[in-house]
């Protein structure tokens, strides 16, 4: 069997409001479009992923939280409606995908003899959460290729965000090696923004982009900070800094998504793929992907 | 209903793990709690209320609160860690008429508040477990709020105070729920349902406590302690415990309640509790409480960091720098400001450092990302740094005796505080002590003290990025010059001959503790 392998990682952010902004057909919500920017950068790098051979989609996410170590997606296909549960008012999305059941149990097991706790979950009514349905179809919105959802075990909680961030770098190493010996072709995506400090006030239009800020200075001058080292392919530094840029911006990176990612692409010494960089009421927000071909990588901003 | 009157008939505080509701044959607690649930369910039944009001610490919102108020909101739940136990499906009867009454008493006392009326809403574990419990057959219609995850202290309560005011402008008697866990600390592995117990003994000594406390109606006064409940038995995250709060507002204040804890379990490690509480004409009594009633929720207060509101200080985010403000170097690419932050402080600094090192790094960066540098040390109080001109405490040297910092920075110079020979470790003194408890007289070894001495200096000096060889003078006291002279002169050479600091040794009558010898030292600043 052919050695299966990473095709990309994809820093793909999850604001609700890029799918109501876009008013496809599957979200309920009709809007007057905004955050550009974000969309377009997603678009082009959509219009790359189609470009690309690959089997599945695997995602990490911090909208499935388990505190009872990581669990995997492990039943054939979920269709649902997915209702985010703070912006109900613009994410009702009705959602039909698939799972390739034989890589997640793949990387179960390859995680468990790892040492990692791990579980199955083959609740059939499970809902899968509404930040696999937005990463996904703003990459995918096709969705041709089945996807794997991995939770995000919020050990941080109880430990800290070091312990947290150790424990997803095994976690990505066992995810890579499941996927080698697996003989697929995966792409990997770590669902989060950046600083993560929200407005806790909504404008009556949510689309009106002359409200829309980051949160304030502070969470920017760390945005720009980390997308500087993805940029220049300091990954390991990106991730070595991540506790402190997790503290300091209430960060969705606690969850684990980037630096499992960066675990199982081995730390990434090439320059990333900016796509694009907004806020999404007051979070910041960047589009990346990581290309480890040579060939295919592209200087994008 | 009267003026007076109640419009809350009794609080009930459950949990939310769905365990009592899937899987009760599995644990003898859970059963308990089960059975606890059932007992409620038949009081509410027997009760006059018009509606249950649900606070659920597992519906967190973020853009305000948010008011269920589909009026039969239907679904198949599944929780996220449980998903093995089942699906929970549900078909609920919500107050609409109140449930917006409440929204709009909510926004009258300054909250962000609105109604959520869905098809498919996730209506969240905790609320789903307690009415389905609690009310199968929605014999009484219900209302569920959501339990913000910045909100604190004040909106909490004023969140609870204007369930009130929806009651009773709407003539409404009511039963409320609390849904929350008492310590939430759960297993992070999967274990057998017979061998669940409490996380830890810690745990357990304040679950009984706070169960003390419900069991004598003292429920102002839990609401008090919440901010300690949540130091001591709850899982770190941004959010606050905040049951307390909101049923100790909604019930009115005060801890005059009959209180019954029906069951008590663990939950996969965390504390379940099915207790019930009464207004009653008496029992605890009123107490003085400590913290001050609010009545109207003022707005955002950056809960979170508190460098990055503040308006005063140089750089902030209020706007434009004034003049004044402005550095000399004229603006800043702030990429190069985060580096220079971890340059001059480092990166322990950064994350441990207190709410005045923010002010003082804002200041000591002075441009348009001042804000940030304040923002960036304002996370929490107690750190190695206090300020870069200013207080110096060296983590692992000894503790100070008095109201001292190890050392302060001045300019170019560090000024060491007099620092004798006791251990950092266990306050030990090498060589021994020089007297006894009742003060006779001890053999002790003058040159292991000056030996401590000086390495205590040299890990004041490390905490300040210095070493030894950045001493420039040194004063040393001897409480016997004739008899210790000698040894520490030789000591002292060991270390100092070549650094060659200038010096002054003074005879003292006595030190503060049973040592021979101090000294304090002034070295030049990194």
């Amino acid at each position: 069997m052919t050695k299966g392998e990473i095709v990309l990682g994809c820093l793909a952010p999850h604001p609700p409001h890029l799918v109501y902004a876009e008013n496809p057909d599957a979200n309920e919500p009709i809007s007057e479009g905004g955050w550009e920017a974000l969309r377009w950068g997603y678009a082009r790098l959509a219009r790359k992923l189609k470009t690309i051979d690959y089997d599945a989609m695997v995602i990490l996410t911090p909208h499935w939280q388990t505190y009872i170590g990581t669990h995997f997606l492990g039943c054939d296909a979920f269709k649902s409606l997915s209702v985010d549960p703070i912006f109900p008012n613009l994410f009702r999305y009705h959602y039909d995908l698939k799972v390739d059941v034989e890589l997640s149990e793949k990387m179960r097991e390859v995680a468990e003899e790892s040492g990692i706790i791990t579980k199955m979950m083959r609740n059939p009514d499970f809902r899968v959460d509404y930040g696999t349905i937005t990463s996904c179809h703003l990459l995918n919105p096709d969705w041709d290729k089945p996807v794997v959802t991995i939770s995000s075990n919020r050990n941080r909680h109880y430990y800290s965000v070091e312990v947290m961030n150790e424990q997803a770098i095994a976690l990505g190493k066992a995810c890579r090696k499941a996927i080698e010996e697996s003989g697929k072709k995966v792409v990997l995506i770590a669902s989060h923004s950046l600083s993560h400090r929200h407005f806790t006030t909504e404008a009556p239009l949510p689309e009106d982009m002359s409200r829309e800020h980051i949160y304030n200075h502070s969470q920017y001058v760390w945005d720009m900070k980390v997308i500087d080292l993805m940029r220049q392919g300091k990954m390991q530094e990106f991730i070595d800094l991540m506790p402190e840029f997790t503290e300091q911006t209430i960060a969705e990176t606690e969850g684990g998504g980037l630096t499992w990612m960066m675990g199982a692409m081995g730390m990434p010494d090439f320059p990333a793929e900016i796509y694009g960089y907004q806020s999404v009421i007051g979070t910041g927000n960047v589009v990346a992907c990581w290309d480890p071909n040579d060939e295919t990588r592209e200087l994008v901003l | 209903m009267s003026e007076e009157e109640d419009p809350v008939l009794f609080g009930l505080y459950v949990p939310p793990h769905p365990h009592p509701l899937l899987a009760p044959d599995q644990n003898k607690g859970w059963g308990e709690l089960r059975a606890a649930y059932d007992e409620c369910r038949r009081r509410i039944e027997e009760s006059e209320a018009d509606i249950i009001i649900v606070y659920s610490t597992t519906w967190p919102s973020i853009v305000g609160h948010q008011f269920q108020v589909q009026p039969e909101p239907e679904w198949v739940h599944v929780d996220d860690d449980f998903h093995f136990l089942g699906s929970m499906p549900y078909k609920f009867k919500m107050d609409v008429e109140f449930g917006e009454g409440y929204r709009d008493a909510a926004e009258a006392r300054g909250l962000h508040a609105r109604t959520v009326a869905y098809h498919g809403f996730p209506i969240d574990t905790g609320s789903v477990v307690a009415l389905s419990l609690l009310n199968p057959d929605n014999r009484i219609p219900a209302c569920i709020v959501s339990s913000n995850m910045y909100g604190n202290r004040s909106e909490t309560i004023v969140l609870g105070k204007a369930a009130r005011d929806a009651l009773k402008a709407q003539g409404k008697k009511a039963v409320i729920v609390a849904v929350s866990s008492l310590s939430n600390r759960m297993f992070t592995k999967h274990v057998e349902p017979e061998d669940d117990r409490i996380h830890s003994a810690k745990d357990e000594e304040w679950n009984r406590k706070i169960l003390e406390f419900f069991a004598d109606g003292r429920l102002e006064d839990l609401s008090q302690l919440s901010r300690d409940i949540h130091g001591q038995i709850r899982v770190q995250k941004v959010v606050a415990y905040k049951p307390a709060w909101w049923m100790a507002a909604t019930m009115g204040q005060h801890n005059n309640y009959d209180g019954e804890v029906l069951a008590y379990a663990a939950l996969h490690g965390s504390g379940g509790a099915v207790i019930q509480l009464t207004p009653s004409k008496g029992s605890f009594g009123d107490k003085e409480f400590d913290e001050d009633d609010v009545e109207y929720y003022r707005g955002d207060r950056n809960v979170l960091d508190s460098g990055a509101g503040d308006m005063d200080a140089p750089g902030g985010v209020d706007g434009p720098l004034d003049e004044a403000e402005r550095s000399e170097e004229g603006w800043r690419n702030p990429i190069e400001v985060v580096d220079d932050l971890y340059d001059e402080y480092g990166s322990a600094m950064i994350s441990q450092a207190g709410g005045a090192l923010g002010a003082a790094a804002g200041a000591a960066i002075a441009g348009p990302v001042g804000g940030m540098a304040g923002n960036i040390v304002a996370k929490k109080t107690v750190g190695k740094w206090m300020n870069k001109d200013g207080a110096i405490v060296a983590e692992n040297a000894p503790g100070a005796v008095g109201a001292y910092p190890h050392a302060r920075r001045m300019g170019n110079l560090l000024f060491i505080s007099g620092v004798g020979p006791r251990s950092p470790v266990d306050n030990s003194i090498p060589g021994g002590p020089i007297e006894d408890e009742d003060g006779n007289p001890l053999e002790y070894d003058i040159k292991a003290q000056t030996e401590a001495c000086i390495e205590n200096i040299r890990i004041i000096l490390e905490a300040c990025e210095a070493d030894l060889n950045d001493v420039i003078d040194v004063t040393t006291f001897l409480v016997d010059m004739k008899r210790d002279f000698k040894g520490y002169n030789e000591i002292y050479a060991n270390h100092f001959e070549e650094i060659q600091a200038t010096r002054t040794t003074l005879a003292i009558q006595a030190l503060p503790t049973p040592i021979a010898v101090e000294m304090k030292v002034i070295a030049k600043a990194p």
